[in-house]
């Protein structure tokens, strides 16, 4: 045993912005190596979007099928990334106790979650681009407000991070895991995102509007099938999610 | 042996980094912390100074959540926790940059490969070791592109030990570093803490290897039950109580009072079966030649002469009553 000054104390946190954005890209990279997680944020929503544009199964009510479709397939996008993916790669972080090591680290933890939220923006910035890049090859023609459509994608965030982490919080891993995919699919179909709402007996609909997907959709296509304004109603349905949803993972998300 | 209540550390054991003059890196006092209606930790008092101390105890002994009280896992039902000054949860912020963190198991994204990982935890600190230095160090280099899901679990172990020491911290909290891990691993982890120790990192580390404390530790606090049973140096904890003994055989019928008077006052000797001695007491090279001259001057050939020595496998054995790792 001799001092070899390797390890002589010089203990201290690196800079608050450095420590958020080095998570951000960790997340970021672990979500984009992941093929299970690609395969929901990316091939599925892609799938959705060529098939049912190019192949005349479902009834889109007036108009061309990509006009009707994308704006659904980017309100897929955003909730299989907020609520799906992240729902899923949290609850096994916290199983296998990253959050906890982290936890004990310089990053606090409100940093932690930024990050989380940086790296969902990020990817679903890159959805985004995906996405509308193979809609206008299918001739996609968009109307209405671009800062509409964000204020949508932000709150639709905002709604499915909180929905999300609180699964993830609370749940078992495996739980989440086939719990996130159920709800997945079952908002796939029922969620007006390739169904036009309108197909749906009319009890049924308005339960169905009040959904957090159901919201985001109808708010996505009002601008950019329909070239509405501000669409408040489903801004308004997306906010109470978020708010709810937020506070409830931030009252009841367990660590370990 | 005494019995600390509180403990008190490193009375009349060797000098050691002028550890008597250093204020605690940690101080327990009256820890009770309950899960449900089990109570965990029982009112646990425990005094850690500069330097590597061993927390030892069986399963299910309090260890774990002792120090993860300290490491601000945990909120104690009552009691306080103090580690380098400052208060684990509320002070938080300030405590984490100046502590390392090695868990029991995991801690690592499932996908991150393990230079990754390592580099990611350097990055959030100011100062952070040279991280191919110490992977070279650990040994870890071989893992290439591996991610940590295939790691073999010596792998996954030294990566997280890397992942506490990367940070440059003040003390380290190793929880159980070498359990699974085959002998030439085990080493290498000692190693690692004992550079720690010289280059002035203190160590804190849980274990249930008796000669894994007993090698290591500057100070070794024994857990059974929730509580600290017994504190001290290796040295201290395994004097005490029972004595340690020397045996020889020789040609019976010895005459065992002339022998006693020979031995210093403290020392117990008689003749356990025809031919076979035993000698209890403080065993030294002292007391090995006094016997042995005393043989000598007798005419006796002391033959099969043995020297045990108390471990603190005897020590936890006397205090339980059970097997370390019953």
């Amino acid at each position: 045993m001799t001092a070899t000054g390797m390890y002589t104390p010089k203990p201290g946190a690196a800079p608050l912005g450095r420590m958020i954005a080095t998570q951000a890209v960790l997340e970021t990279k672990m979500l984009l190596r992941n093929g299970e997680q690609l395969l929901l944020t990316v091939v599925i929503p892609t799938l959705v979007l060529v098939l049912f544009s190019s192949v005349d199964i479902i009834d889109t009510d007036e108009g061309k099928a990509v006009d009707f479709l994308t704006p659904g397939v980017l309100a897929l996008a955003v909730m299989s990334t907020a609520f799906t993916g992240q729902a899923i790669a949290t609850g096994f972080e916290r199983r296998y106790g990253v959050l906890k090591r982290l936890a004990s680290s310089p990053l606090p933890r409100w940093g932690l979650m930024t990050a989380k939220t940086a790296s969902v923006l990020v990817t679903e910035f890159l959805q985004v681009i995906l996405l509308t890049v193979i809609a206008f090859a299918l001739g996609w023609s968009p109307h209405g407000n671009p800062l509409s459509v964000l204020l949508l994608l932000i709150l639709g965030t905002a709604a499915f991070s909180g929905l999300g982490l609180l699964m993830a919080g609370t749940l078992k891993a495996e739980a989440t895991l086939a719990a996130a995919n159920l709800v997945f699919l079952l908002l796939l179909v029922g969620g007006a995102v390739m169904v036009p709402l309108s197909k749906f007996p009319s009890g049924a609909q308005d339960v169905l509007g009040l959904l957090p997907i159901t919201a985001l959709s109808d708010g996505l296509r009002d601008v950019l099938q329909h070239g509405a304004g501000v669409p408040w109603g489903d801004l308004g349905i997306l906010a109470v999610w978020a708010v709810a949803g937020l506070a409830l993972a931030g009252r009841f998300f367990r660590w370990e | 042996m005494e019995i600390l209540h509180p403990p008190v550390c490193g009375a009349g054991g060797e000098p050691r980094l002028g550890r008597m003059r250093s204020e605690p890196v940690v101080q327990v006092h009256a820890l009770v912390k309950r899960y449900g209606t089990k109570t965990a930790v029982d009112g646990l008092d425990l005094v850690a100074r500069a330097g590597v101390t061993a927390v030892l105890g069986p399963n299910g002994a309090g260890k774990t959540t002792t120090v993860e009280t300290c490491e601000g896992y945990r909120r104690p039902d009552s009691g306080t926790v103090r580690v380098l000054g400052l208060d684990p949860v509320r002070q938080a912020r300030e405590l984490h940059p100046r502590i390392g963190v090695m868990l029991q198991s995991g801690g690592v994204y499932s996908g991150a490969r393990a230079d990754e990982m390592l580099r990611h935890v350097a990055k959030l600190h100011a100062h952070p070791l040279d991280v191919d230095a110490l992977i070279e160090r650990l040994g870890l280099g071989g893992c290439g592109r591996t991610t940590y899901r295939r790691l073999s679990g010596g792998q996954q172990q030294r990566l997280a030990l890397a992942m506490a020491v990367v940070g440059r911290p003040e003390l380290v909290f190793l929880d159980e570093p070498t359990a699974g891990l085959d002998p030439q691993a085990r080493r290498g982890t000692w190693d690692l803490v004992r550079d720690l120790r010289a280059d002035g990192v203190s160590v804190i580390l849980t274990t249930h290897y008796m000669d894994e404390a007993e090698q290591l530790a500057d100070d070794v606090a024994i857990i059974d039950g929730g509580r600290v049973i017994a504190q001290g140096t290796p040295e201290e904890l395994c004097r005490g109580g029972a004595e340690n003994t020397l045996r020889f055989m020789g040609r019976p019928g010895l005459d065992v009072g002339s022998l006693l008077k020979a031995l210093p006052a403290d020392c117990s000797a008689a003749e356990l079966t025809p031919g076979s001695y035993r000698v209890v007491g403080k065993v030294n090279p002292q007391l090995l030649a006094t016997v042995t001259s005393w043989c000598a001057q007798h005419g006796v050939m002391p033959e099969k002469i043995s020297v045990e020595r108390h471990t603190l496998e005897d020590v936890f054995l006397e205090l339980t009553g059970k097997e370390l790792r019953a």
